[in-house]
């Protein structure tokens, strides 16, 4: 990691707060989240449930209006989507009137970047990046959930965008197809050289995936405690078994517990 | 790289094939279920006037409707009156679909639209359009005018609604997809909106399709020169019990086909719907 460069991703004091309706009050989701991605890292944010990851991720995309605070890519202010990041969302959300290229595709159709040629060019060799060669034609509703989910994944990096955020892509798939696509997802993302903030529950799915891990605590959010991951860079499944790897996931247990247990939803011990 | 990930796909893959083969009984036995039964009942009908157990004046019997039928091919009379029923359908539905397809689309997209037409649609759908059919005679006479009129309200409605609500739920997800891949609102409405609106439209047309022949049958009823329901209500008139079979026997068949086609188109679609939410 070279820090003399300027970080691909910076959030500085970002807050956002939303009005409830139900209460006629304002809530504060984000207090002052300061936040650096340099490039070419894979950082995790993992949280208790509802403090506010999902609405950082938008902010950072561009879907969520900001409050206060500020969102630099490349030292550029955030204002809207651009196609400089895509969204990878939980919900595979893909199409069901395109083909898997159709889907692919998308996002250079709508940004209208390439000549129809060069579009599908580009959406097969995602497809096949994804390893889905072979599938190009199919529609979503003929792929497993898997599948559907590496489609949606060149989907968002079919525009080519620098930073890529995936807001638990995988907690729809059942454990063995998620562990197998956490493998698949670094192959990719080493493959295709990309930046990417990931947003998780699981702690196992945080420590294997990333080089750091961003643990937020309960809501108004702000960062509790940022975890180097000292792994080695090269990552398989055989990782999740080691004492290293499990002392981490202790102890950002612990960090995530001691959050939980002041909203609530975790009686203190 | 772990290679574990190498087993991954085939095993995927695998479940693609998996029809299983069953019989041509196990595959079809409702329809032959179906018509097995439907068989039964004609011989039971025909039977029953047999032996004299009915009247045929009154039940007439499936002898006597095919030979009805033919002598009216023979007369040449049906084919005039099959022209104009499908006429005055085609018309009416077809004005329907292009005024109630645009409509709809445009009163889901645009909020105030709605609020200005909402009322008029709402009260026009709640009202049986067949109430109508005194002052559609009176505005557009006894010929094909006002049959198209009657088939165009009957089922326009339905499309529109079908279309609009198609429209207004269009799932969040695609909106927060296309959204973030910086799609403009016309983006969002030709590449979201308008494919995701299409098995709902579907919906609406089937649904128009039931209205529409219930609007040509009491319509040419009412007052006509020619058609089925004028036909038939000629000979109802007149005790001609095999005669009335014969159309009542045309428009469920028509019904019948034409809501089965579009089913299949629909079921089409509908196989995005359901799979699509994994």
């Amino acid at each position: 990691m070279n820090t003399s460069t300027m970080p691909k991703m910076q959030a500085r004091g970002l807050r956002i707060g939303f009005y409830n309706e139900r209460i006629k009050k304002r809530l504060n989701v984000l207090d002052g989240i300061d936040l650096s991605v340099a490039e070419g890292e894979l950082v995790c944010i993992v949280g208790p449930s509802g403090c506010g990851k999902s609405t950082f991720l938008g902010a950072v995309d561009g879907l969520t209006r900001i409050d206060g605070g500020d969102v630099l890519i490349d030292g550029h202010a955030v204002t809207k989507p651009g196609p400089d990041r895509a969204m990878v969302f939980q919900h595979d959300s893909l199409f069901p009137w395109r083909t898997v290229l159709q889907n692919v595709v998308y996002g250079i159709e709508i940004q209208n970047s390439m000549s129809k040629d060069d579009m599908n060019g580009r959406g097969r060799q995602l497809v096949e990046l994804v390893g889905l060669k072979g599938f190009e034609d199919h529609f979503p509703h003929e792929l497993s959930g898997g599948m559907r989910q590496r489609v949606n994944i060149a989907r968002a990096l079919a525009p080519d965008p620098e930073l890529l955020l995936l807001d638990e892509p995988f907690a729809a798939l059942d454990a063995q197809t998620r562990e197998f696509m956490q493998v698949e997802l670094l192959k990719i993302l080493n493959r295709a050289k990309k930046t990417a903030l990931f947003i998780t529950h699981q702690i196992d799915e945080a420590i294997f995936l990333s080089n750091r891990v961003a643990v937020f605590s309960a809501r108004p959010a702000r960062i509790k405690e940022i975890v180097s991951i000292d792994l080695p860079k090269e990552r398989s499944l055989a990782l999740k078994h080691e004492t290293r790897f499990r002392d981490l996931q202790a102890h950002i247990w612990r960090l995530i517990e001691e959050e939980s247990a002041r909203t609530g939803l975790v009686t203190a011990s | 790289m772990s290679a574990t990930t190498d087993t991954h796909l085939p095993a995927l893959t695998e479940s693609e094939d998996e029809a299983p083969r069953r019989s041509f009984y196990a595959q079809h036995e409702t329809t032959i279920i179906g018509t097995i039964s439907v068989i039964c009942f004609l011989f039971f009908w025909e039977y029953a006037v047999a032996e004299k157990w009915v009247n045929a004046l009154f039940t007439s019997s499936p002898l006597r409707i095919i030979k009805a039928g033919t002598a009216m091919v023979q007369e040449g009379t049906i084919w005039q009156d099959l022209a104009t029923s499908g006429l005055e359908f085609g018309l009416g539905f077809g004005l329907a679909t292009i005024v109630g397809v645009p409509l709809g689309i445009l009163m889901g997209w645009y909020r105030r639209l709605n609020a200005v037409l909402e009322p008029f649609v709402n009260a026009l759908y709640a009202t049986p359009r067949i109430a109508l059919l005194p002052l559609i005679v009176i505005w557009f006479g006894i010929d094909l005018g006002s049959k198209v009129a009657i088939v165009f309200l009957s089922t326009v409605f339905p499309i529109l609604v079908n279309t609009m609500v198609g429209i207004r739920t269009v799932d969040r997800d695609f909106i927060k997809v296309a959204r973030s891949f910086g799609a403009s609102d016309r983006q969002l409405f030709t590449t979201v909106a308008l494919p995701s609106t299409v098995p709902f439209l579907l919906t609406g047309l089937r649904l128009g399709l039931g209205h529409a022949l219930i609007g040509i049958v009491v319509g040419e009823m009412y007052g006509a020169t020619s058609g089925i329901g004028y036909m038939m209500a000629v000979a109802g008139a007149t005790f001609q019990t095999d005669r009335v079979m014969v159309g009542i026997i045309i428009i469920a068949a028509s019904g019948m086909i034409m809501t089965q086609m579009l089913k299949m188109i629909e079921m089409r679609f509908e196989k995005w719907r359901v799979d699509s939410r994994g």
